[in-house]
């Protein structure tokens, strides 16, 4: 309501004395915004400014690395968003993060829209690997699971801890929400594929999903090896009766683990900026594998490339 | 109000008497882009245009150049433009991604009869169905995964289920406030109470989720002993609490709005100040109650962060108060990120938010008319 | 208005069913009560030791999960950016519509009906829906099309920032600015303006000089009214601007922004140690209570500041 008269009437005449200061603040406070609004304009992206954006299991990850990269290299810019790695990939298609973090591989649908938008395959980068971790309650008496006993678990058909060994009491179950990688690897790796069963509850993230399963005597729930405490960790079988291995870097680097996986970058072939390789250099060299160690990770087998 | 005397405007005023005009009418307009923006994304759906089973046929990217342009076009869903922008070498990586895309198939599910469903139909949308490993046939909402299953019942449920407790905890809660702040507290508790109570408006609703998730929850369960700690009950009462500023506000307004004549008149024939209330006040303020309470409705059915946060997400079919379930909103909030723009999945959500749209729609339809008969009736004194 | 209290004095509580009555009622005015105060005592009681001024005025520099070095001011800053871009675009037209409303449209003619449905079905609409909005309409459909204007490779405006999430919270929140307007507006006395008119001004002059600035505080109310709200929402902006981290504070309209009451959400969801991290997370919680709740209360103030004097001077 600035400008929108010439100025003769608006003075003076039955005006609380307030009003004219205030409107002073008000056209102040308009023009400082434009002045900005329009720096943002004419500065376009800056050189040396990475975005990164995906996979809610690596944004920690990605944020420690953006932060001790950003001390060594002062002229780089990193911002790092969440949100899943679908909203990874959905940004990467259209052009809005430079790298994209995911915790599973890109599918056929996703690299056909990527390949109608940048006419290339993006470039894939494995950058960590995570032992996906299963959960239970500190008291719980079972120390170990087979894969098969996971899938009767999580697929509803046992429903009491007494099938497994335990005591005569139904099973609580949680779950990463459906927008996580981990969701998916573990419905595809564990479930073959088959549908979870719909009383189990979807959490926001794997920390409370370690906190619902610290809480809940009857609890299991699985998640990223990376927020491990507070809840027992489950050693896992391939198959009933066989030996159980408890996830470490040992375990998961040979493949004896049966839930590991590597977790990727991609990265949008046509915004092929120095910045951005130097940056997926450093991250899979020794100093940014060592922070995945720092984070809970498991680093990338030596001389894997 | 409108006032026909006094000068002519100017020309220039009269120009911008026009653009204010035009900025008040382009408020219908703002509305209808939203309902256009959003229902745009979900009407592929609605048409029964889009097809998500998981196995569909496959053309060989060997024989690119035998097939004609037209179906090579319509088979890797291109526009004509897009279709012309591209080379051989691009439309061929193209079908090679959908080779991969079918060779990574478990084979287990190549000779599934789910794998040919269109899960976007409008059946599996709303009837229940016996998938493969089901034993009988059930409302299924699994949009992530092999085959992507959109029934809708469980979500409409959820929402219906959460909103109700909600209601529930918060009318009689409201009512009952709203009655005694305006009827027969006294004047000086009435002064403080009610901006207090009015402050919860000015409470987050993520605020609100942390506590019913972290301290509601645990009281709740520690109190009742069920089985899921995060689920209806708690996300009910925590979207109660959202919804009695605004219950609380509409019903004492309209509750002092009553004449106070007839208070009076039941004051001076020997009636108790609860009777006045009760029998006098709460029956000429009735409409204004129930314009409250569909507005409440509106509102718990509209709230996502506190659902998100403390109703347990599963997306199961069930009635009970102590289940964990799924609402759509906080389906919305929490897939939106994983769903491939463009994608079912994607357009199912926005399917989501129309029909949230179309439902906040009618429900503001009703309030708002119940609400203008109730001015009109009370016009005359208040 | 004092309906009862004069007949208060006449001493009767109408039997069993009037005590019964007065209790049930004064008991759910208590249990709401209750709720509030175990909220706000919960959020100060674990919120307080963390919150302190560096935890306010400093960008974390660390992994902001850790306890001792946890800060807020990005998305300090970010929420009060947002709120404020929010105030430039929803002022304007919410004061222009009410002012159409009250003082030019014919109240029967259908457009204005349609006015005010419109305006009433906005306040209806759940808030992930504009969210939904935000993304289809300004992001897809405005940024993208702009980038596709300016003709820049990499998109500038084509996804989620600042200046989108403040006009999808503009959009949100522009019934409330209307309705607060129109309410102080109706409230002046039709005697000024038709004084004004008689003394041979146009009717904008009138608009201009007599009407706005005596519903100043009411117009004042709407606006806090309306930061208030927008400042603790989180759904409208998930999908049109909120980052889960960002370096350094926004410089431009078209960066993302950390936010306060989506930090909270990620505390509460995303930490790696909930139960570590709970000071930092009631402390943040505090902040932005603290924030909406003193809008809130300062809207209420002003307002019945304003109706007194109204009454007053009527």
């Amino acid at each position: 309501m600035a400008r929108l008269l010439p100025c003769r009437h608006t003075t003076g005449r039955g005006l609380q004395p307030a009003l004219s200061e205030f409107k002073g603040i008000v056209i102040g406070f308009v023009r400082v915004l434009c002045l900005w609004g329009w720096m943002g304009l004419v500065g376009r992206v800056l050189a040396g400014e990475i975005t990164v954006k995906g996979s809610d299991t690596l944004v920690v990850l990605a944020q420690r690395w953006a932060e001790t990269y950003m001390a060594g290299h002062p002229g780089t810019r990193i911002q790092v968003t969440g949100g899943g790695t679908g909203t990874g990939f959905a940004a990467l298609q259209n052009q809005t993060t430079d790298i994209c973090t995911a915790s599973r591989r890109l599918k056929a649908r996703e690299l056909e829209t990527c390949i109608r938008t940048f006419r290339k395959r993006p470039a894939e980068h494995a950058v960590a690997m995570d032992g996906l971790s299963v959960y239970v309650n500190p008291s719980n008496p079972i120390r170990e699971l087979s894969l098969e006993d996971l899938r009767e678990v999580f697929t509803g058909r046992i429903t009491n801890w007494k099938d497994l060994g335990g005591p005569d009491a139904p099973i609580t179950l949680y779950s990463r929400e459906s927008s996580s990688g981990t969701y998916e690897f573990f419905k595809e790796r564990v479930l073959s594929g088959r549908d979870f069963a719909p009383t189990m509850q979807t959490l926001q993230g794997t920390a409370q999903v370690i906190q619902a399963v610290g809480q809940d005597r009857l609890g299991i729930g699985y998640g990223g090896a990376a927020y491990g405490s507070g809840a027992k960790t489950l050693g896992i079988a391939r198959t009933r009766g066989g030996m159980a291995v408890e996830p470490n870097e040992k375990t998961v680097h040979s493949g004896e683990y049966p839930v590991s996986r590597y977790l990727y970058c991609y990265v949008n072939p046509s915004t092929d900026r120095p910045e951005i390789a130097n940056f997926l250099g450093w991250i899979r060299g020794p100093e940014g594998q060592s922070l995945v160690r720092d984070v809970g990770y498991y680093p990338l087998p030596v001389r894997r490339d | 109000m409108g006032l026909r005397r006094g000068h002519r405007a100017r020309p220039g005023e009269w120009i911008i008497e026009k653009l204010i005009q035009a900025v008040g009418l382009s408020t219908i307009g703002l509305m209808v882009l939203i309902l256009v923006f959003v229902g745009r994304e979900a009407l592929p759906v609605l048409m029964g245009r889009i097809n998500t089973a998981l196995v569909q046929p496959i053309l060989p990217s060997k024989e690119i150049d035998s097939i004609p342009r037209d179906d090579l076009r319509s088979y890797l869903e291109l526009s004509r433009s897009q279709f012309e922008g591209m080379d051989r070498e691009m439309l061929m990586a193209m079908m090679e991604a959908r080779e991969e895309g079918f060779r990574d198939i478990p084979e287990s599910f190549r000779a599934d009869p789910d794998s040919t469903v269109n899960t976007a139909d409008w059946r599996q949308l709303l009837l229940p169905r016996q998938w493969t490993g089901y034993t009988r046939p059930e409302f299924v909402w699994q949009p992530v995964g092999t085959i992507h299953k959109y029934n809708l019942v469980p979500l409409l449920v959820g929402s219906l289920k959460v909103t109700l407790v909600g209601l529930l905890f918060a009318v009689p809660l409201s009512l009952g406030a709203a009655l005694y702040v305006s009827q027969l507290a006294p004047v000086r508790v009435r002064e403080w109470v009610k901006p207090t109570i009015e402050l919860l408006a000015g409470i987050p609703s993520v605020v609100l989720g942390v506590f019913c998730l972290l301290v509601l929850s645990g009281l709740l369960q520690s109190l009742f002993g069920y089985q899921f700690r995060l689920n209806a009950l708690v996300a009910g009462i925590g979207l109660g609490l959202t919804a009695v500023p605004l219950i609380f506000t509409i019903a004492e307004d309209s509750f002092t709005g009553v004449p106070r004549g007839y208070v009076q008149a039941s004051l001076a024939l020997g009636a108790s100040p609860w009777q006045a209330a009760w029998q006098v006040v709460l029956p000429s303020a009735m409409p204004g109650v129930v314009a409250a309470m569909i507005l409440g409705f509106g509102r718990c059915l509209g709230e996502t962060m506190v659902v998100l946060m403390a109703s347990g997400n599963a997306s199961m079919l069930s009635w009970s108060l102590f289940d964990s379930t799924r609402s759509m909103t906080a389906t919305i909030a929490a897939e939106m990120a994983e769903a491939v723009s463009g994608g079912g999945h994607y357009r199912m959500l926005f399917l989501l938010g129309t029909l949230l749209f179309a439902i906040s729609f009618v429900t503001h339809l009703i309030g708002g008319r119940i609400v203008r008969r109730l001015r009109r009736r009370l016009g005359g004194v208040a | 208005m004092r309906p009862i209290g004069e007949s208060r004095r006449l001493g009767r509580w109408g039997g069993p069913a009037g005590i019964v009555g007065l209790i049930l009622t004064g008991l759910a005015t208590l249990v709401l009560l209750a709720f509030l105060v175990a909220l706000l005592t919960t959020v100060l009681s674990k919120g307080m030791p963390a919150f302190s001024w560096r935890f306010v005025s400093t960008i974390p520099r660390k992994d902001f999960f850790d306890v001792d070095s946890a800060a807020i001011l990005p998305m300090v800053v970010g929420t009060s950016l947002r709120v404020l871009i929010m105030t430039v675009f929803v002022m304007p037209f919410g004061v222009i519509t009410a002012v159409y409303l009250t003082e030019y449209a014919d109240p029967a003619s259908p457009f204005t009906r349609g006015i005010r449905a419109a305006i009433g079905n906005i306040a209806g609409v759940p808030s992930i829906v504009f969210g939904l909005f935000g993304l289809g309409f300004f992001v897809n459909f405005l940024g993208r099309g702009l980038d596709g204007l300016t003709g820049s490779g990499v998109p500038v405006f084509g996804r989620p920032s600042l200046l989108w999430a403040s006009l999808t919270l503009a959009v949100m929140t522009l019934p409330v600015v209307i309705v607060a307007t129109e309410e102080s507006l109706r409230s002046i006395p039709s005697g000024l303006r038709e004084a004004s008119l008689a003394l041979g001004a146009t009717k904008l002059e009138t608009v201009w000089t007599i009407v706005l600035p005596q519903a100043l505080p009411g117009i004042l109310t709407g606006g806090i009214l309306a930061v208030g709200r927008a400042a603790g929402e989180v759904a409208p902006i998930l999908f049109t601007g909120a980052a889960y981290y960002t370096a350094e504070l926004p410089g431009r309209l078209t960066d993302q922004f950390m936010d306060l009451g989506y930090h909270v959400y990620v505390l509460a969801t995303q930490s790696p140690n909930v139960d570590q991290t709970a000071p930092i997370l009631y402390a943040t919680a505090l902040a932005l209570l603290v924030l909406t709740l003193a809008l809130n209360a300062g809207a209420i103030l002003l307002r019945s500041r304003m109706r007194r004097n109204l009454r007053e001077a009527v």
